[in-house]
Formats: C-alpha cells, structure tokens, sequence
C-alpha cells in the first residue's frame, strides 16, 4: 500500500537503530499517547530493539480503555430504553461497565448494532424514522470532527431521530493531567499522529516550555516511531527540547482547519471523566446549546445506578503508566481477550490486548 | 481506534468520494477535507477523509532518514 511500504523498509530501519544506538547517551523515559502507537511498537518489538536507557511507557491513548464506568453504564441504560436503538464503535460494545456491557445488554434483547461510521448511524436512523438512534460517541480529536459533521449533517437532512451520548475527550489535556500527577517522570512524548492531523502541532507547545520534555509527532509505520524516538533523543541529548513533527505527510503544523471549525461548531469543551484518573476540567466535548436536541443525555431519562469497578484491575493505574499489564493478577489470568475483566483488555489497542498478543515478541 | 489508512480518491460528488483502499472500493465523506481532489491519497478515519496525505512531503522524510541513517 502506497505511504504505508516505503516507511516499514527493514534496511532503512536498521540503519535507524543504528543511529540510534549510536547517538543516544542519556537514559531517556518515553512516553506514546495513542493506542496506535503502542499496537505498532510492540507489534514491531521496538522496545526490545532500542537501547536499554531508552524506557517506553504507554499513556492513556486508547478512548475506550478511558472511559468511565459511569459512562459506560449510561450507555447500557440507554440500550434499555423501549424503541431506541444503540449504534456504535464495535470495540465498545464488549466492555463491561458496572453491572454489564452493551453486549450483554444485546443478548437480553436489546437493539444494539455495530458500526464503522457515524454515516453508517445516520443511514440506521433514516431506514427506522419510528426509533430512536443513539450513537455512542467515544474518540479523541480524530474521531470527534466526525461525530460532529453527522450532527450537521442531520440538521441539515431534518432527522430528528438521531442523537450522540458525547464522550469525547481531549488530548492535549489529559498529557497535562498526567504531567500534573507527577507519577512518571517523563523525557519525552510520542504525540498522537492522527489527532495532530486534526488539532495540528501547537497545542502541545506548552509540554516543552512549561514541563522541559521533548515532543515528536509520529506516524504509525516501523519507520515513523524510530524516526520519532530518534528525533526525541537528539532533542534529549542536546536538551532542546521542542514540538517538532515527524509525521510530516499526515500532519500540518496548524491542523485541519475545516475539521476543527466543524468541532467547534457543534461541540464546547466540558469536564470529562476518565477511567483511573477521575474527572479532568476541559478535556472533553459536549454538545453547545443550539444542538442539545442531538444530545442523547440531555433527552432520555436515564438512571444508570451505582457504580461499580471491577476487584482487581489495574487498568485505572495502567492507563496513568504507572503500572504495565504484568502488573495486574488478573493479567492472562482470569482477564483474557476472551473473557476480559477491563477495557485494556477488550480494545484491540488497549495495554493489555497489546502485551497479551505481542507481549512474547517485546521478550516479557 | 484514531487509526487511519491512505485510500486513494477515484471520483468526487459534492462531499462524498469513491476511494480505492489497496484494491478495496468504498464511498466515504469528504467534509472534512473539502479541498481534497481526484488522484489524491487522504487519510481515512472511520468513513471520513480527515487529511489530504502530503506526497511530497512523505518523498522527502524518506529522503531525510535516508540521510540520517549514514550520521549521527
């Protein structure tokens, strides 16, 4: 596949590796942001091939490993409601909430579909003008444009029928969050490459200045991430630490505009809760004012119940990157992609899937 | 789950494209990427274009690491 082939050559990756090896002499803590990111270098064995001072760490990336139990519960109460029918991204569909999943919610007889697109939710809510569509809108920056561009896109088709339960969070301040914690002591952050394609580089300017930690966005080809940490360990080294974009085919410094007017159009920042972390000022969205009658909570009455967290899970504390998946007693034990016990087991992106399916190949 | 893949754009009608993704032909929605033209590659995200992949810059990262590799 064009963009794809070029970046994964295993003899300019080599070489890579060899710079690095070569150049790096500090003992440097990484960090990656996304979900992708950590499904490439373990899937690639990265870690195991880079230096052994070079330490990498995975944050909260992955948006269904970070969403709240509260959430998740609203969303099955939601599924329960007479004449409603639940869309949604398949990953969400198996994560256990406090009591349940949607997925178990599905077998009791309620109308839950999968789907690839928010386009996929408005054609559903078209073909049964008699239901209620509700899509559950979980993703960063990347996913939340979308979402948004379905609401106009209803608006301007006159469906009334269809509305968004908006989880949606943000990614510059969660990385604050995390910084704030002061948990892990970071040199440098792998930004995510395809929220950058939508906010762009600036936002993230404020990790350099204010916290003194290297930033390279990164694409998500072996090529990509060796490119990034070797960009983050010249910064390290000469300790000069910057935004700067590896990404550069994908990513524009300024974002995408039209994507971004789109958001802010249809969405304001608000409060949102995240798994392990708790409730975060201004890093998710919600839906403004003059688009409440698409805001699935604002319409249905729902009474999720008390929430409840799994005994024993460490996803809380793994999403933070204060604890890695060989951490956690529950970890290939009784928590399997099968049967899993938390949402980084059930994403095929989150921590545990990751370590789970590729854990043997990064030599743990 | 922000995973996005090249898919290159065959036809354009309003804000909808026909894209070829390594052999696949899928409509997806171009919204968000309005200056987006037939013969580009754009990154897709679950059914929508969310950039237009920069050609010449992904030539010259190549070029770049190419000659990174050689020196530190």
């Amino acid at each position: 596949m064009k963009f794809v082939d070029e970046f994964r050559d295993p003899e300019l990756a080599k070489k890579l590796l060899d710079r690095i090896h070569r150049c790096s002499t500090r003992p440097a803590r990484l960090m990656e942001f996304c979900g992708g990111h950590t499904v490439s270098i373990f899937k690639y064995g990265i870690r195991q091939l880079l230096p052994k001072h070079i330490e990498m760490l995975s944050g909260p990336g992955c948006p269904v490993c970070v969403t709240a139990n509260a959430d998740l519960d609203k969303a099955i109460a939601l599924s329960h409601l007479p004449n409603v029918i639940i869309t949604s991204f398949g990953d969400m569909i198996r994560v256990p909430g406090s009591h349940s999943s949607l997925q178990e919610a599905k077998a009791e007889g309620a109308d839950v579909r999968v789907v690839y697109s928010t386009q996929d939710a408005l054609s559903i809510a078209r073909d049964n003008p008699d239901k209620s569509v509700v899509f559950i809108g979980i993703g960063f920056e990347t996913t939340a444009p979308t979402v948004a561009a379905a609401i106009r896109q209803a608006e301007a088709e006159g469906i009334k029928n269809f509305s968004v339960l908006s989880l949606h969070k943000l990614c510059p301040p969660i990385m604050k969050a995390i910084l704030d914690l002061g948990e892990v002591r970071l040199n440098g952050i792998i930004c995510p490459g395809h929220v950058s394609a939508i906010i762009g580089s600036y936002p993230y300017r404020f990790i350099p200045q204010d916290y003194n930690i290297a930033c390279v966005v990164s694409g998500f080809e072996p090529l990509d991430i060796l490119q990034t940490v070797d960009m983050l360990v010249q910064q390290i080294e000469m300790e000069q630490p910057k935004v700067e974009i590896g990404y550069r085919r994908g990513v524009r410094p300024e974002g995408n505009q039209p994507a971004l007017k789109l958001m802010d159009t249809v969405f304001e920042v608000s409060p949102a809760d995240w798994r392990g972390i708790g409730v975060v000022p201004g890093s998710g969205l919600s839906l403004k004012e003059k688009y409440r009658r698409f805001d699935a909570e604002a319409n249905f009455d729902i009474k999720p119940g008390p929430v409840r967290e799994a005994k024993g899970c460490l996803c809380g504390s793994i999403l933070r990157g204060v604890s890695t998946p060989l951490d956690c007693k529950l970890f290939r034990q009784a928590c399997t992609p099968e049967h899993p016990v938390g949402p980084c087991m059930v994403s095929s992106e989150g921590s545990c899937a990751t370590y789970y399916h590729y854990g043997e190949a990064d030599g743990r | 789950m922000c995973l996005a893949i090249p898919a290159l754009i065959k036809s354009i009608n309003g804000h909808q494209a026909v894209v070829d993704i390594d052999g696949v032909t899928r409509e997806v929605s171009t919204m968000l990427t309005p200056e987006a033209k037939v013969g580009d590659y754009v990154l897709l995200h679950t059914g929508y274009a969310i950039n237009v992949i920069d050609a010449a810059e992904a030539e010259e990262t190549l070029k770049l690491l190419r000659q990174i590799s050689e020196v530190c």
